[in-house]
């Protein structure tokens, strides 16, 4: 099972039903396997605090939804996050792709990267690094762990764990 | 006739149906006029209540109703084209469109001035865009729920606020109030 299908597979296995997303080069493989999974309601979202709105309202509607989308969205997004997400305790997995760590190509992602962590750490946000291919093992733990503390949780998923793109 | 006006005159529509409402004054007016478990305040957050209400309507298939302003759906413009290309029939967006950013003191927005949100909900792709003055709000927003289309209406309105006082009630009774009501 490749780490995409591994990814979309315990989404699944974990009953999240309501997937909104925006785009990561990173993250092409499982958006599309997204799209294509007859389980996940897919919602493409144009902004990445739009997108938690509208896991917010999946939540209240009886879903279990999940975001994926880069770190860069952190930046976009604190306010959600504290006003919305964790005001109101809704569990919400976010699949993040952790651009400008070893690796990247493009220099201006660095000035992200240096501050992704510091940021979820200031936020109380669980965070879990996947560096290699086995951290996936962990995704099916974390998700049950942000239903079951209704928090949103981060998952940074990094260029080596990817292998490149 | 100025928002606040408006919400009275649609309160027993609204009453009925689940109601995501826009952070600020909006939510306080209405908590005032006819506080209901149906009713999903929004405390914080400015400009996702059409986001959160087209989850919800998504999600199961009561009706819901966004009440939003024109200076939030300025803030989340993306939101038009997700509603535009996921139509959701059982969902309702109202802007009441008083043309400015109502509980920051009254500032105009753009909508009140070049842009029209009718016109930009219609270029999004959005299908059934109304606008209609404020004493209409009633009969169209009635015509949207028996309709059973996706519909966004822009209700064009005067600015100013009445004075009322903050919601007090914690955001966790608020969602967990709400959800219980989504259920039933």
């Amino acid at each position: 099972m490749s780490v995409n299908e591994k990814i979309v597979s315990d989404l699944v296995a974990n009953n999240v039903n309501f997937v909104t997303t925006v785009p990561c080069k990173q993250l092409a493989g499982v958006i599309d396997l997204i799209e294509k999974s007859p389980d996940l309601k897919h919602v493409p979202s144009n902004k990445e605090d739009e997108g938690m709105g509208l896991c917010a309202g999946a939540f209240m509607g009886g879903m279990r939804p999940a975001i994926i989308m880069q770190n860069t969205a952190i930046g976009v997004t604190i306010n959600t996050l504290v006003t919305l997400t964790q005001y109101y305790r809704m569990p919400l997995p976010m699949l993040i792709s952790y651009r400008g760590e070893l690796g990247e190509p493009v220099a201006c992602q660095v000035e992200m990267a240096v501050h992704t962590k510091a940021l979820l750490a200031q936020l109380h946000i669980p965070t879990y690094h996947f560096h290699k291919e086995e951290d996936v093992e962990e995704l099916d733990a974390i998700l049950k762990h942000s239903f079951m503390c209704n928090k949103p949780v981060a998952i940074l998923t990094d260029a080596s764990f990817w292998k490149g793109y | 006739m100025v928002r606040s006006d408006v919400l009275k005159e649609i309160a027993s529509i609204l009453r009925d149906q689940l109601v995501v409402c826009n952070i600020g004054l909006p939510s306080q007016e209405l908590h005032l006029i006819d506080d209901q478990p149906t009713n999903f305040y929004m405390l914080g957050t400015m400009g996702l209540a059409s986001s959160i209400g087209l989850g919800l309507a998504m999600a199961q298939p009561k009706k819901v109703i966004s009440i939003d302003g024109d200076g939030s759906v300025l803030t989340n413009f993306g939101t038009l084209p997700t509603i535009a290309n996921n139509t959701t029939d059982n969902f309702i967006l109202l802007i009441i469109d008083n043309g400015s950013y109502g509980s920051t003191g009254d500032q105009p927005t753009y909508a009140g001035q070049k842009t029209s949100l009718t016109a930009v909900a219609k270029a999004c792709g959005c299908d059934n865009v109304i606008e209609c003055d404020a004493a209409d709000t009633g009969k169209v927003l009635q015509e949207a729920l028996d309709g059973d289309k996706m519909t966004i209406i822009v209700c064009k309105c005067e600015s100013g606020n009445v004075k009322v006082p903050v919601i007090t009630m914690d955001p966790v009774t608020i969602r967990d109030r709400f959800m219980g009501a989504v259920k039933s």
